[in-house]
């Protein structure tokens, strides 16, 4: 397939998961806020952390309220990562791709824009709850519908490789954040507070229910629900089995056995799907899990830029 | 109970012969429309056109601060076309084409009909359209025009004019085409009854008028819609058609022309493609023969087409024959290559080139439209009876600077046509857009888009100019 519609494709599907993981983190902040006890500060600085354009939100709007936080991430034009910026630019590169997929993936993301540019014409009158289960929704209609009404060829698989990639690095991202930003001193641990918040870091990833049903002590324990949000085989939002499943349509792609490969971004996603495979969360804590997930995180970024010179890159084509 | 209140006034209307009394071809139409209550109807009209743009058939306006897509107003009662008058039309047509093609063939070859002094040869050399590279150009199997959008238009007596050829890179058909698919959701029943001549064929039927000329001997060729990109107008027709047909959506940037070939930048490297269905101008396509500035093209395509290995559709320099002075002359084209009488009428045309009928026109700009001869899309245009005193004097300069550039016809009383406008049934101006397919043999699509003049006593349809369109329904016999 051509190679503009390839990365078209690929970064819709990233735009869309992105959208979606936005909803996520503000929707568990504001429960986590209902819940607190009194006095607590209300957290809204580690949300603008997990996107890591904390200067850029520093510089137009300041300190972080709940009130400017939920706007600058939802329906800030300007800014490139918010739900409504990341829907439009899903639906300009689906714009660019129409032949490609199909005429109902085409409506329900028009359908997605519109309903995020109304939301956004209501502004911080909106019904916030309402908008982020329909964002979560919207995203996981469009998911269904492209599994369901396009043939699962190389553009599908194209998709699908940038929906995984995206969704591994945001994982990688709330946890960084939570793990740090929720647990400011060693007191809390063990505390109601912190169990709150372990269990509200769960819910982001819609991984709660999954957690206590797949672990097998079923209790709310750090390293535990660390160990499963990253390296749980099963369960479809952890880091481990994203990339698993983008290494998957990576080799679809090339038509390739998984492990034979034939190009640096085979070789580098099975490598690290590999370095994965064989740790343990024990191992990780004993290194320091932010470093460990900041490393995975710069290797996400590296399968990008693969990804980019190996398959859309004009100029290596020519 | 609307219908049967309409006046079609003094006008010739595609629907009614008197009020209360639609022509033989509507009635069922109108007692179906009848039986439905007002509430109803403007239900259905919104509708169609909230499906429309959920649909997202949509066209692009430049420098609109309102976004840069719109739906294309759609209006929900049919223009109906009886079955012996679309076969009189569709006879017209392919007589026209086929003497378009011979123009276009004669033209860029021996150039008999200027030796024979039918068409002055200063006229053709001065045409923007006339593409000198082209001249020797022998595309696959002589046909040039591959697909074209013949205007045609009714006066107040009903007789049919053409009032332009798009043989260039008519657009439109992608609306006919989702019309009638958001009319028969919008009016199953109604749809039930009419027996009315399908027009899904389209896409296969151009198909398989690229796959026409593409070399021979190929197992497989591999065809592609060529489109200047997503903010050109017709954007969405562009993408639709390559969906519809099953092949690539390709710009400029996707293709480059290596070993003697054009091909396209995959994620597996470099393919051949062996047709293009070009939808960008002659100008544009090729940087190192045509418009140096041209990013759109593709450096050394016209090279690969001379050579034989690619088809182009259309045919590079069809746009000749879209000059509105060259149009003048289809009539004596179609005597002169097909030894026959025209089949329709051209709008008596007057060339502002000939000193006399420049004359005349100036004479009488209030009673006349002006035309450049080049542009399109409503642009560039005097509607005399309804200009004021300074936009006449500034065309009368216009046309004394530059003579060649301008025709003017009559003033046409434009059949009208029964449309919804905010809740009332009035009479709207419509002409008619059929789409020519030139393959083994010529095909004209049944229907074709019909465009309503929304504001009210405009004669202008373009949708650029605040035109909509009305599903067109052909009936069979």
């Amino acid at each position: 397939m051509l190679s503009r519609v390839a990365e078209s494709i690929y970064w819709m599907n990233r735009y869309i998961e992105r959208a979606e993981n936005i909803a996520r983190f503000i929707e568990v902040n504001l429960n986590l806020l209902l819940d607190a006890p009194e006095g607590l500060d209300q957290q809204w600085e580690p949300i603008i952390a997990t996107t890591g354009d904390r200067e850029w939100f520093a510089e137009h709007y300041g300190e972080a309220t709940e009130e400017n936080v939920m706007y600058f991430l939802s329906f800030d034009k300007k800014y490139r990562s918010s739900i409504l910026s990341c829907v439009t630019s899903a639906r300009e590169n689906a714009r660019s791709i129409r032949e490609i997929i199909s005429s109902e993936m085409w409506e329900e993301l028009n359908t997605f824009y519109f309903m995020v540019k109304d939301a956004a014409a209501r502004g911080t009158e909106v019904d916030w709850a309402t908008f982020f289960a329909e964002v979560k929704q919207a995203s996981h209609l469009f998911d269904g519908l492209t599994h369901a009404t396009m043939s699962h060829n190389e553009a599908w698989n194209f998709g699908r490789l940038g929906r995984y990639i995206e969704r591994a690095d945001k994982i990688t991202r709330i946890l960084d954040v939570k793990y740090f930003l929720l647990l400011p001193s060693p007191g809390y641990v063990g505390s109601a507070l912190d169990e709150l918040q372990w269990t509200a870091l769960l819910r982001s990833a819609s991984a709660y229910e999954m957690y206590r049903k797949s672990h097998r002590q079923h209790r709310l324990d750090p390293q535990a629900i660390a160990g499963f949000l990253l390296l749980d085989r099963q369960f479809p939002r952890s880091a481990y089995f994203c990339i698993q499943e983008a290494e998957r349509s990576l080799y679809d792609i090339m038509g390739n056995t998984v492990g034979a490969w034939t190009n640096p971004a085979e070789r580098n996603f099975s490598k690290l799907r590999t370095d994965l495979n064989y740790v343990v969360i024990e191992e990780v804590i004993e290194d320091g899990l932010h470093e460990f997930l900041a490393r995975l995180q710069q290797r996400i970024d590296q399968l990008d830029d693969l990804i980019f010179a190996t398959f859309f890159e004009l100029e290596a084509a020519a | 109970m609307k219908l049967s209140s309409y006046d079609p006034g003094e006008f010739y209307d595609e629907l009614f012969l008197a009020p209360g009394k639609p022509r033989p071809e509507a009635v069922a139409l109108f007692d179906q429309i009848n039986s439905l209550s007002a509430a109803d109807l403007d239900q259905r009209q919104a509708a169609a056109q909230a499906m429309l743009f959920k649909l997202g058939v949509t066209f692009n306006v430049y420098s609109d601060d309102q976004g840069t897509e719109r739906v294309f107003p759609f209006d929900i009662i049919p223009r109906i076309i009886a079955a012996s008058e679309w076969e009189y039309l569709e006879r017209g047509l392919k007589q026209r084409i086929q003497a378009l093609n011979l123009f276009l063939s004669d033209i860029y070859g021996e150039q008999k009909i200027l030796k024979d002094n039918v068409i002055p040869a200063e006229l053709i050399f001065s045409a923007s359209g006339f593409l000198k590279p082209c001249i020797g150009m022998k595309p696959p199997k002589d046909i040039w025009c591959h697909i074209t959008g013949t205007d045609v238009v009714r006066d107040d007596q009903g007789d049919w004019y053409v009032l332009e050829d798009n043989l260039r890179c008519p657009s439109g058909v992608s609306y006919v085409l989702e019309n009638r698919r958001v009319m028969k959701a919008t009016f199953p029943k109604i749809f039930q009854k009419a027996s009315i001549q399908p027009i899904e064929k389209y896409c296969s039927r151009l198909l398989e008028t690229l796959l026409n000329i593409a070399p021979e001997h190929l197992p497989d060729p591999t065809v592609a819609v060529l489109t200047p990109g997503m903010y050109n107008s017709a954007y969405f027709e562009h993408a639709f058609l390559a969906q519809q047909m099953g092949v690539e959506l390709v710009e400029g940037r996707d293709l480059v022309v290596a070993d003697g070939y054009l091909q396209m930048r995959t994620t597996k490297g470099l393919k051949r493609v062996d047709v293009l269905y070009r939808r960008m101008d002659d100008d544009f396509i090729d940087p190192t023969v045509f418009r140096e500035d041209s990013r759109l093209g593709i450096p050394g395509i016209v090279d690969v087409y001379r050579e034989g290995r690619l088809g182009l559709a259309n045919a590079l320099g069809t746009g000749v024959a879209d000059d509105k002075v060259i149009y003048s002359f289809v009539p004596a084209m179609i005597r002169y290559y097909l030894d026959e009488e025209p089949i329709l009428s051209n709008v008596p045309t007057y060339l502002c080139w000939e000193p006399k009928q420049q004359e005349h026109v100036l004479a009488n700009l209030d009673k006349l439209v002006v035309k450049a001869a080049n542009e399109s899309g409503g642009y560039g245009m005097l509607v005399g009876p309804h200009a004021t005193p300074e936009e006449r004097a500034d065309f009368a300069e216009r046309i004394k600077a530059s003579p060649r550039n301008y025709i003017a016809q009559p003033t046409l009383n434009l059949s009208r046509a029964p449309t919804m406008m905010d809740g009332e049934c009035e009479g709207c101006h419509v002409d008619l857009r059929p789409y020519i397919l030139y393959g083994e043999e010529i095909f004209v699509n049944p229907g074709g888009l019909t465009r309503v003049a929304l504001r009210r006593g405009s004669l202008v349809v373009n949708s650029s100019q605040g035109g909509g369109s009305k599903d067109t329904w052909v009936l069979s016999n």
